[in-house]
């Protein structure tokens, strides 16, 4: 007998007093928390979700979209960043007033050449006010999951107020479980040592978000 | 199974042994009680956390009773996602199936992102046996390891240790095992985790298999998550061309729909916090993004034995949070040595002997390990009885009865006599002889009194079998002593 049909046959023994009728997985579960905490206009969700992006020590920059360029263009200045990574499907647009070197993410490049880049730039698939936050999922604006992961810098693009929702149950529902994501909430952190929040230990050790819109 | 520290005394012994450490003691005091007030704040802020909780239980309760079902769809769409699916019976066969999937890379080491089911089975210890190296890459697993130590706490293992022990540690012994610490290292906590980043670097950017656990598998889309803070997880996940992820079979959730519950209820429960830094999902494979290779290994490993327990099984909701660990007056005064598993505290206490039996004198004095206070059902976020199944494990262990092991149905003798009735009572004294164990107990079980027996389980059995148990009374003593000032009418004086 294969393992799988052993572990199978223990559950099935292990279960034999669950009754047949029980109620379906729909029935099983009340859904009767709340989709959302509080009631909030657009606008109040964007300032919650800078609140709270900020209480996890990301750095949060707000403008319109005619000001990105230049808003980039000074946070790599001000990072002295001499390279750029960008995603396959960033838009032109953002980075024409940066003189930072833009490094292409290509299939072969491996996570030595990685490590070697300053900053990353990408959008987001979504934001969520109530925790903090942005989600990557891989899209052609945000690129595989290692750009964001190994260099030391990230600034991350956030449309508002349309790529931002109230909660994790409505993240959820906007996302497709088929792609790869990325929950981020705030630069990597640990608390292992004597329980003292210490920022930056694996992923970038600074994150800035910027809310455009 | 594997994961009983060889020759781990029973627990009242261990944990003797504990108290007397004074070090110990204090950064347990320290860390349990700091993140137990942040928990309870980060719980307040959401207005429907008991619904949550609830959704939580009735959630795992399903998938539980129809496990069966959701392992074959979960088998089946982790394979339409590209993804390979073994199957483990016990840790043997869980650690030869690695094993033989590493050496068929080629590599002959392996970074992993912290994880209970292979400390569990004892992965590293088995791998290490193959001529394969395995490196914890989590700061405080790499502080275990390092310190060639055991972890004490689900959530921040190397919780019994200071930044003075940790420097030396980092000092003493990186070298040992790739990149030195750095000259003059100190004990600041940035410093430290600094030499934690440049130490595991190399590895990381090297590495080509990378070996985890999970938090959560869905069975309808075949996804698997990773909550973590420090972001080796996305490093273990992403960078590797092969992934393997050895997981218990009570992991899985249903739908996708389901994580809204525990992506809210987990982060505050276990780091205090509104989210963790980062959580990864991933299903299957992803052509041009992470591993090539996926490998998912089902773990039985005394599960299936759990779960034939009508009463018992309950212990298969839990979710690792280690909630009920921080709010334990007894972990927080022994330690989580003394739990002789990777498994300590209440969780462990109703765990440990259930899923490796109660033959050994430490796992048949585990349930005795608790004063039945009930402080860990308060937080626990799936809402496990803990009490409850405590009392039932007592009974059982006396008592002896019918039980599940390797899938059998046998008869458990009583312990009646037997080193392990030994065992058992001396923890129970051991429990009920601190006093300030007992008083933090004595105030939560006024609130939980509907938990408690009339009659005392097992070894009180024939004491209180002609005795009326005293009833717990609304407010105990102790509490009304402090709010009357002895009685003496003048309140607000508590404290
Ligand atoms: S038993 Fe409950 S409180 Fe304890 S670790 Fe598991 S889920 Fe958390």
């Amino acid at each position: 007998m294969s393992s799988r049909e052993r572990i199978l046959g223990r559950v099935r023994r292990a279960l034999a007093d669950v009754p047949r009728d029980e109620p379906p997985y729909e029935e099983a579960v009340a859904r009767d928390y709340l989709r959302e905490h509080g009631a909030r206009s657009a606008e109040e969700t964007v300032a919650l979700l800078a609140e709270n992006l900020a209480d996890y020590r990301a750095l949060v920059h707000r403008c319109g979209a005619d000001e990105l360029p230049s808003l980039l263009a000074r946070l790599l200045a001000e990072r002295k960043a001499a390279t750029v990574l960008v995603p396959p499907g960033l838009d032109e647009a953002w980075l024409t007033e940066t003189e930072v070197a833009r490094v292409a993410d290509r299939v072969e490049s491996g996570a030595h050449e990685l490590d070697r880049v300053d900053s990353v730039v990408t959008a987001c698939a979504v934001a969520v006010a109530e925790t903090g936050t942005i989600v990557l999922d891989g899209g052609p604006d945000q690129g595989r999951r290692r750009i964001t992961l190994v260099p030391d810098h990230h600034i991350c693009v956030v449309r508002v107020p349309e790529q931002v929702v109230s909660s994790v149950p409505q993240a959820l529902e906007r996302l497709d479980p088929a792609r790869p994501l990325t929950w981020i909430s705030g630069p990597s952190a640990t608390s292992d040592i004597e329980l003292d929040r210490v920022e930056g230990v694996h992923g970038p050790r600074t994150l800035e978000v910027i809310l455009v819109g | 199974m594997s994961g009983t520290f060889v020759g781990m005394p029973a627990f009242p012994k261990a944990a003797h042994e504990a108290v007397g450490n004074q070090t110990l003691r204090a950064n347990l005091r320290h860390a349990t009680h700091t993140i137990r007030a942040k928990r309870a704040a980060a719980v307040a802020e959401v207005s429907d956390w008991a619904e949550l909780r609830e959704a939580g239980k009735r959630i795992k309760d399903h998938t539980l009773r129809h496990l069966d079902r959701y392992l074959v769809q979960l088998e089946e769409s982790v394979t339409a996602a590209g993804g390979v699916v073994h199957w483990a019976a016990d840790a043997d066969e869980a650690n030869r199936i690695v094993a033989d999937l590493v050496k068929e890379t080629g590599e002959s080491e392996v970074v992993k992102v912290k994880s209970m089911a292979t400390q569990e089975i004892g992965l590293n210890e088995a791998l290490e046996a193959e001529g394969i190296r395995a490196y914890e890459t989590d700061l405080a697993e790499l502080i275990v390891q390092l310190g060639k130590d055991r972890p004490s706490h689900i959530l921040v293992p190397a919780i019994h240790r200071n930044r003075g022990e940790i420097r030396d540690i980092f000092a003493r012994e990186m070298s040992e095992w790739g990149r030195p610490a750095p000259e003059g290292l100190t004990d600041t906590p940035a410093e430290l985790a600094d030499a934690a980043r440049l130490h595991l670097r190399e590895k990381f950017l090297r590495a080509k298999v990378g070996v985890s656990g999970a938090n959560f598998m869905v069975a309808e889309t075949g996804t698997l998550v990773v909550v973590e803070s420090e972001g080796n997880g996305r490093m273990c996940l992403t960078l590797p061309e092969t992934l393997i992820s050895v997981v218990g079979i009570e992991k899985i959730v249903p739908t996708w729909r389901d994580l809204e519950v525990f992506l809210q209820t987990l982060p505050r429960s276990s780091t205090a916090e509104r989210m963790n830094p980062y959580t990864s999902t991933w299903t299957g494979t992803t052509d041009g993004d992470g591993p090539r290779t996926f490998h998912l290994v089902l773990l039985d490993n005394g599960r299936t034995d759990t779960l034939a327990d009508e009463v018992g099984r309950q212990a298969l909701r839990c979710i690792r949070c280690s909630a009920c660990l921080n709010v334990c007056p007894v972990y927080e005064r022994a330690g989580g040595h003394a739990y002789g598993s990777v498994y300590p505290g209440p969780i462990g206490a109703i765990l440990s002997p259930q899923l490796r039996g109660t033959g050994s004198e430490i796992d048949a004095s585990l349930p005795y390990a608790s004063s039945l206070c009930g402080a860990c059902y308060e937080v626990c976020p799936v809402a496990i009885d803990i009490p409850e199944v405590l009392v039932h494990l007592r009974e059982r262990v006396v008592q002896g009865g019918p039980v599940t092991r390797e899938g059998n149905k046998v008869v458990l003798k009583p312990a009646k006599g037997h080193g392990a009735e030994r065992a058992a009572m001396r923890a129970a004294r051991w429990a009920f002889g601190r006093p300030g164990a007992l008083r933090a107990g004595q105030r939560l079980a006024s609130r939980t009194r509907r938990l408690h027996p009339r009659t005392l389980p097992g070894p009180g059995r024939a004491w209180s079998g002609t005795r009326d148990l005293p009833v717990v009374p609304a407010e105990p003593f102790r509490d009304w002593w402090q709010r009357t000032n002895g009685g003496t009418g003048d309140e607000g004086t508590a404290k």
